[in-house]
């Protein structure tokens, strides 16, 4: 136990704590005492802070299931303190934020917060785990949490639908992503994620290492929202809008881009992972910022931005991978720069979504709607979230002077290198990545303008709007601050932060020593990238100006084949397909149960035993019959043929008891004293229960059913008979080994009995005994309470 | 004779099938009765029969039939015997109450 393991720890171990804070300390905002928790653990993570890049990981590690391989070991590299800042800070500031956004009277905080909490260790969980199965654990963690967090208003129907739906979708891609680590499991026989790495080119070269990569790239694919996974983001913002900033922007969803990235090294040599993930990443870009521009509710809007940037970072990781390619061996530092970006832009998106969706909160908060249609002119009433505003929507467009920028031009160059550097038709992939880019600023002077300029309509809002209080805008503050300041310095980040991940991510690409020299710097010349964001800023501003003329096209895409349609009928129909396939066999008739049972009892047995061959009838060993035996017999069939046909109860009971005195008989002929006794005793019994029951027991009806009815029931039983029959003349004369009855003749010397079988029942075989003795007893209750209980019912 | 009697225990085992398969409480319980005496003839035949004296000791033979199969047999009347007469009592009582032996309308509702 390490203080790093405490630190995973403490946020699910101060949820224990919040409920009762929340119950005994009516006055304060329970949010105060949580706020503690991220802040503690953010301190604590600076001061891992490397200052040199090449630094050695830090491990800890205490065994959890150490016979199946499980340790519970954190590993932490420059990837991971990346992540663990972002979790951490923007933790924070989401606490505070939520402090002054939750209601204390009106909401369950003591619920959201232990939730909240849940989540943060989870995701902490993730980013440090080096064990798969660990990893996968804190990983369906998150899947949990996020699903209690979307339903926080759980009165709401739009609320369950979306976490039904989140949860859904990325539970499924989780369940892959646990087969596709054991999967790496058979191949290495580790968990371990830094082992693993060591064996990668082993990996490499086995059958199972692309099942294995499509598996573990579908739990990535559905957790950070990418094509045509990505329906469940949108809905989920029926979350309260703390939860939207932390969960559905900064974090959660950046927990698939982390397992690509975490898993690059392993994986990212291979000429699929680079394809699948790039063309996945660009056509989720794409698609993303295609449709954001259509929404007219605003966290809408940056739902579908999320799920594009999301795309954008997957790509540059695709790109990146190249790097590891031996193909591109010669451009490995080229291609290193892919990933740079990547890891650039996973931090600005953070800070910047993260300040977007707290203003769109406060907005909310304070004029009562989101909808883009009735806001409009709040520039001059709130212009402290106007400037937030403007500078997360222009950061997020790519505009200097904000750090958007930087990863903006990183991004297009790590396109190009790619173009540059293989075939003709990668030309596509920063053209397409330019027109997304296009769509991106569209929707940014959207989110920023039609909100805040404008004309202004008290009418359409529900209260008066004014200006948040001042804590509710500390958190967007300090986050719109970050964005400018790493414009400014980026380098402040990326010596101390960036490179160190790109080390994690690339760890075998430069000699060891060796340091990826990584300078940002805002401007360096014109070059092809800065006249495609000319080309951006030219092009979008005219998109936007004319946004009236050409918003008909979505229009023209069919309502009707959306991808959330797909979802929701695949839904109902797999709902609708298991209701009638159920509907179809489970009749509630117990005829049809019986049937079923028998014919599988019938292709069963007789199927197997015919295929091996297993009937093979040796009458040699056959006793002589005599005649009355012979007679008894056939009495026997005669009276069983005559049930079938008999409809009056009486001759049945009288058939059914004159088999029972011939079995009896037959026992008489087969030296069987003890049984005939028995025998003659039960069928007595038995038969005068009948005629007990017999004057309450409904008249036998001559059963009106139709001919194919009948004849069902005549093959199935024929079938039962002959398969049975043949089973009883096999088994005969197939003594495998002698019988052990020979020592039973021993029961006078053993047991001091003359009856053999009787010394069996009591002596050697006692607990047979015993046990029927309960059954009889037990069904001597039963038929106590079904007769009794009635009559205490009508006496009351 | 064990061919014979393992034929009467296919007669018996396919009428009680039938029986078992119709609509009428009755019935089926009839059924279910017939197939435990096949059961018992079975397992008397499968073993061999005749092969001896019966398996009482001191009785002047040298030669006994099998003993165990008659100990299980013996065990299993007295089981089909409780069970026989709860399901006759069941069936009594389900007449009562529900007022028909029918299983067509016996099937609950459809939800369950």
């Amino acid at each position: 136990m390490s203080w790093l393991h405490l630190a995973v720890l403490t946020p699910f171990l101060f949820t224990l704590v919040v409920p009762l804070l929340n119950k005994n300390i009516r006055r304060i905002h329970t949010g105060w005492f949580v706020l503690a928790v991220p802040l503690l653990l953010f301190i604590y993570f600076l001061g891992h802070f490397p200052l040199d890049p090449t630094m050695a990981p830090v491990i800890h590690s205490i065994p959890w299931i150490p016979s199946l391989d499980i340790h519970f070991t954190l590993y932490l590299d420059g990837l991971a303190l990346l992540l663990l800042l972002i979790i951490t800070g923007i933790g924070t500031l989401v606490v505070l934020y939520s402090i002054y956004y939750m209601s204390m009277e009106r909401e369950a905080l003591h619920n959201f917060y232990v939730y909240l909490l849940l989540f943060m260790g989870a995701m902490l969980g993730i980013v440090l785990s080096d064990n798969l199965l660990v990893l996968y654990v804190f990983w369906e963690t998150t899947s949990v949490s996020s699903f209690l967090l979307i339903a926080y208003w759980y009165q709401r129907s739009r609320s369950r639908y979306g976490a039904q739906k989140s949860m859904l979708i990325t539970v499924s891609g989780g369940f892959s992503m646990l087969f596709g680590f054991i999967l790496l499991y058979t191949m290495t026989g580790t968990f371990s994620v830094r082992e693993l790495i060591g064996m990668s080119g082993q990996i490499a070269e086995h059958a199972l290492f692309i099942p294995a990569m499509l598996l573990i790239l579908l739990g990535a694919f559905t957790k950070s929202a990418q094509f045509p996974f990505h329906i469940w983001l949108p809905d989920a913002m029926e979350a309260p809008t703390p939860i939207s900033a932390y969960l559905h922007s900064a974090t959660m969803v950046k927990a698939g881009v982390y397992l690509v990235a975490r898993l690059t090294p392993i994986f990212g040599g291979s000429m699929e992972w680079f394809w699948i993930i790039t063309i996945f990443g660009v056509i989720t870009l794409f698609w993303g910022s295609f449709m954001a521009i259509r929404q007219n509710d605003l966290k809408a809007l940056l739902a579908y931005s999320t799920i594009s940037q999301l795309g954008l970072i997957m790509s540059l990781l695709g790109i990146g991978s190249a790097a590891l390619n031996a193909n591109f061996s010669d451009q490995a530092i080229l291609f290193s720069g892919a990933t740079l970006a990547a890891v650039f832009h996973l931090f600005n998106h953070s800070i910047f979504k993260g300040c977007l969706f707290m203003v769109i909160g406060i907005l909310d908060h304070e004029t009562g709607t989101r909808d883009i249609r009735k806001l409009g002119g709040l520039m001059s009433i709130m212009p402290i979230s106007f400037t937030l505003t403007v500078i997360g929507g222009l950061s997020m467009a790519g505009l200097p002077p904000f750090s958007g920028f930087l990863s903006k031009e990183m991004f297009f160059t790590g396109m190009l290198t790619a173009a540059r550097n293989m075939d003709q038709w990668v030309m596509l992939l920063p053209v397409v990545a330019w027109i997304a880019s296009v769509l991106t600023f569209v929707y940014c002077l959207i989110l920023v303008f039609k909100t805040f300029t404008g004309k202004f309509q008290p009418e359409r809002l529900d209260k008066a709007p004014h200006e948040a209080p001042i804590g509710m805008l500390i958190s967007p503050g300090v986050l719109a601050v970050l964005v400018i300041v790493f414009f400014f310095f980026p380098n402040l980040l990326s010596l101390s932060l960036l490179e160190p991940a790109m080390h994690s991510i690339m760890p075998n690409l430069l000699a060891p020593g060796e340091r990826f020299d990584v300078h940002i710097s805002a401007f360096h010349g014109f070059n092809t990238e800065l006249l495609m964001t000319f080309g951006i800023i030219l092009l979008g501003t005219t998109l936007y100006v004319y946004l009236k003329r050409w918003s008909g096209i979505y229009d023209t895409l069919p309502r009707k084949y959306t991808l959330n349609n797909a979802y929701d009928g695949g839904l109902t129909g797999l709902e609708r397909m298991s209701l009638k396939f159920t509907s179809t066999y489970m009749t509630g008739f117990l005829h049809n149960y019986l049937s079923y049972i028998f014919v599988v009892m019938i292709c069963l047995t007789a199927g197997t035993l015919l295929s091996q061959g297993a009937f093979t009838i040796d009458l040699s060993t056959n006793s002589s019959i005599e005649w009355f035996e012979f007679v008894l017999g056939i009495s026997v069939i005669i009276a069983a043929v005559f049930m079938v046909f008999s409809r009056s109860r009486m001759t049945s009971i009288i058939a059914v008891g004159s088999i029972g005195y011939m079995v009896s008989l037959f026992f008489v002929i087969f030296r069987a004293p003890d049984l005939a006794l028995t025998q003659l005793v039960v069928e007595t019994i038995t038969t005068a229960l009948f005629l007990l029951c017999f004057y309450y027991l409904p008249k036998m009806k001559k059963e009106l059913t139709r001919l194919r009815f009948k004849l069902s029931n005549l093959l199935i039983s024929l079938g039962v008979g002959i398969t049975l029959t043949l089973i009883g003349l096999s088994v005969q004369g197939h003594n495998l080994f002698e019988s052990i009855s020979r020592y039973f003749e021993n029961s006078y010397e053993l047991a001091g009995a003359k009856n053999i079988v009787n010394s069996l029942l009591v002596d050697f075989r006692a607990f047979d005994t015993m046990l029927e003795i309960v059954v009889l007893f037990a069904a001597g209750i039963g038929v106590y309470n079904l007769i009794k209980l009635r009559e205490n019912r009508r006496n009351n | 004779m064990e061919t014979f009697i393992t034929i009467i225990a296919g007669v018996l085992f396919t009428i009680g099938t039938y029986l078992i398969l119709s609509k009428g409480l009755v019935r089926i319980i009839l059924g279910l009765s017939l197939f435990t005496h096949g059961v018992h003839m079975l397992l008397m035949a499968v073993n061999g029969l005749k092969k001896g004296g019966a398996p009482l000791l001191g009785e002047g033979t040298d030669v006994y039939t099998d003993p165990l199969p008659q100990a299980l047999i013996l065990t299993s009347i007295v089981i089909s015997f409780a069970l026989t007469a709860f399901s006759l009592v069941l069936g009594y009582r389900t007449y009562v109450e529900l007022g028909t032996d029918d299983l067509e309308q016996l099937k609950g509702d459809p939800n369950e």
